[in-house]
């Protein structure tokens, strides 16, 4: 039995269409990560399958439970942490945790060891409030607390947007630690090279899947050769690279420019031959292994 | 019920640490039941009074002499001219003249007619209202008094008890005219339904505001759970509030309970279960806390101070304010603790309001459970 399915969900806010027949199952104990850019429809899709929404057309299901007919059901035995931070920011650390763990009938001391490893990164500051936390750590709190009564499935919408680089990489450690609790986990992030970690993906774009595949089949099936290009004044090379016949596509990636040929005879010399040519200065170009960026962006244009 | 406990103790946190909070609670209705009670009296004292009196015969003396020893008065200054008048109210100096005709005594022994003029200030029509009748009640208590002192000496005591024409004016309940016995009920009508109505709502939005609404949503605990904890502890702290705004009235401000207590106190209950209902309708209606206080402010604080009678009677409005006056909660509490502390009066003189606010309060709770969404959208 599949622990998430998802049929044909669509819904809409007035004239926009947030998500157009999303259809997708994860198994139990599955790592599924939804990527894609903010507005991609990733917060409707958690909202929808969390009972928090109703989908225009449709159907879902979580553990088994319709999220429509069966929402009491389904609200006991998922987690789900918001992309907001949703916590008491007047409540220490211990306070909220204690009180999220009564809400869900069970007490901090039943389930420790589910959020020890978490836990333990916060437990020197419980008398703090919350409010006061640094982003990494009100993550790992509302983790905390989301994992306190042992879901079965646990949501997590954009767990690491607005978090430190050296945190993200530490949440993304625990998620997959907690994957042998036996923990189905969806989670959404629009920063797509994190998405390595899970054991599944899926690419959405203006509420639709473009594809659902492991993180490694998604790079392998990116078909072509793939170049970084750097130089002095990287908009006017980016313009100039683009203005290349041999050149099938170019994106700005951070600080430098990742950049797909026609050809797949063509080389990086050939790339830096033609911008010599236009008259670009300090030119290098190396020939790198895709992301799942460079996935994302092909599939999106 | 673990669950409910521990959700109460969590709103009491939130309330009590945020001092803000605190501060509108428990601060604003010792402040307003003294600032009503006291600054914002209708009552009037030390008002300023000058005097032109050409006769300065026994009578005038005397007359003068009881509005000096008055508390509400202060004689200013004797005019020797009454073309002085108008600089003295330019100037501010007095707030009242009173002028008595020439030959007053006699007159009044002998024709029975003697004059005294009254001028006030118009442009404050309370103050001049009340400044007049202060002088006129003097005035009167010191004619009977001449008239009594003279009636063994004077030889046609016919005459005289013919024109002694003495408006008594009784008041009942309020004697002394004090406007405590106005506001106290005001005050307290509109301070449970600020607390109830306006802290319920901007409480419950602040969790949807804030994002925890959709946790707490997808929990095992019942939306409607979810409501009544978050009522639970401003129906407490407004009880708490009654106590203090009952005590400083009668401690402070002198007003009695003249009625019964367990029925003052349950006939607020049911008002504060009218006002938490309303909260909890708004907190429906809205999504920011901005907008829960605009509406609890605008929609209700404002039709309650007006319309229910606490500061304007409600008879002297038009026909269409009245008819809406009706559905002004504060405006049947009011009435009913007027007759239950005020009056004295038994709890079958308050079985109309008390059944208007009962109804109130099952509708308002039933509307406002049906609009309750278990989902955000």
């Amino acid at each position: 039995m599949y622990s998430v399915t998802a049929d044909n969900l669509e819904i809409s806010y007035g004239t926009v269409k947030a998500l157009r027949g999303v259809s997708f199952q994860v198994s139990r104990g599955e790592m599924f990560g939804l990527i894609g850019p903010d507005g991609a429809g990733k917060t409707s899709l958690f909202r929808i399958l969390t009972t928090l929404l109703l989908a225009d057309a449709g159907s879902a299901t979580v553990d088994g439970f319709d999220v429509v007919k069966d929402y009491k059901e389904i609200r006991g035995r998922v987690g789900y942490m918001p992309g907001k931070f949703s916590l008491y920011q007047d409540l220490s650390v211990e306070e909220n945790l204690e009180f999220f763990a009564t809400l869900f009938n069970t007490t901090i001391k039943e389930n420790y060891h589910l959020i020890k490893d978490i836990y333990r990164h916060i437990e020197p500051f419980k008398t703090r409030k919350a409010g006061a936390l640094s982003g990494g750590m009100k993550q790992k709190l509302a983790l905390s607390c989301a994992l306190i009564h042992k879901p079965s499935v646990l949501f997590l919408d954009e767990p690491t947007t607005g978090v430190d680089p050296v945190s993200r990489k530490e949440f993304w450690e625990m998620l997959k630690r907690l994957k042998q609790q036996n923990i189905t986990i969806i989670v959404s992030t629009p920063y797509m090279d994190e998405a390595i970690i899970c054991d599944r993906i899926a690419l959405i774009n203006e509420g639709k899947f473009m594809q659902i595949e492991t993180p490694q089949n998604i790079i392998s099936a990116f078909g072509k050769k793939l170049f970084a290009v750097t130089g002095d004044n990287m908009s006017r090379l980016l313009n100039d690279v683009r203005e290349m016949d041999i050149v099938s596509s170019a994106f700005a990636f951070g600080d430098e420019h990742h950049v797909t040929l026609r050809n797949p005879m063509l080389d990086h010399t050939d790339i830096e031959a033609g911008l010599l040519e236009k008259g670009c200065s300090n030119i290098f170009v190396k020939e790198i292994n895709a992301g799942i960026e460079d996935c994302y962006m092909a599939l999106s244009q | 019920m673990k669950q409910f406990l521990v959700f109460v103790r969590k709103e009491f946190y939130h309330i009590f640490r945020d001092v803000r909070t605190v501060m509108i609670l428990l601060l604003m209705p010792v402040v307003q039941i003294i600032l009503f009670g006291f600054a914002l009296s209708s009552e009037v004292n030390n008002v300023k009074i000058a005097i032109f009196d050409p006769s300065k015969d026994h009578a005038t003396q005397l007359i003068t002499e009881r509005i000096s020893a008055s508390k509400y008065f202060k004689v200013v200054k004797m005019i020797s001219d009454p073309d002085d008048v108008e600089s003295l109210f330019k100037s501010g100096k007095a707030n009242i003249v009173l002028l008595y005709s020439e030959k007053f005594h006699e007159n009044l022994i002998h024709t029975g007619h003697a004059q005294i003029q009254l001028i006030t200030d118009g442009t404050e029509p309370n103050t001049a209202n009340a400044v007049t009748r202060y002088a006129t009640n003097i005035i009167m208590a010191s004619q009977k008094e001449l008239l009594q002192s003279q009636v063994p000496s004077v030889t046609r005591p016919a005459i005289t008890s013919e024109i002694i024409i003495i408006p008594e004016v009784k008041l009942l309940y309020n004697p002394q005219m004090k406007s405590s016995y106005n506001f106290v009920p005001g005050v307290m009508g509109l301070i449970l339904m600020l607390i109830c109505a306006m802290m319920t709502s901007i409480s419950i939005v602040r969790e949807k505001e804030v994002g925890t609404m959709e946790v707490l949503l997808v929990s095992p605990m019942r939306p409607i759970y979810i409501i009544i904890s978050k009522a639970v502890p401003y129906f407490v702290l407004s009880f708490v509030n009654l106590t203090t705004i009952l005590l400083l009235a009668v401690f402070v401000l002198g007003v009695p309970i003249s009625g019964s207590l367990f029925w003052l106190i349950f006939i607020s209950l049911i008002f504060i279960l009218v006002a938490l209902s309303i909260g909890l309708l708004i907190s429906t209606l809205v999504d920011t806390q901005v907008a829960a206080m605009l509406i609890s402010g605008m929609v209700f604080m404002m039709p309650t101070m007006v319309l229910s009678g606490m500061i304007y009677p409600v008879e002297n409005m038009p026909w269409i304010l009245r008819l809406i006056s009706n559905f002004i909660p504060a405006k049947w509490y009011i009435i009913a603790v007027k007759k239950l502390m005020i009056q004295g009066l038994s709890i079958d003189s308050a079985f109309l309001e008390l059944g208007v606010l009962f109804t109130m309060a099952m509708v308002f709770i039933l509307i406002s459970l049906k609009m309750f969404k278990k989902r955000l959208a």
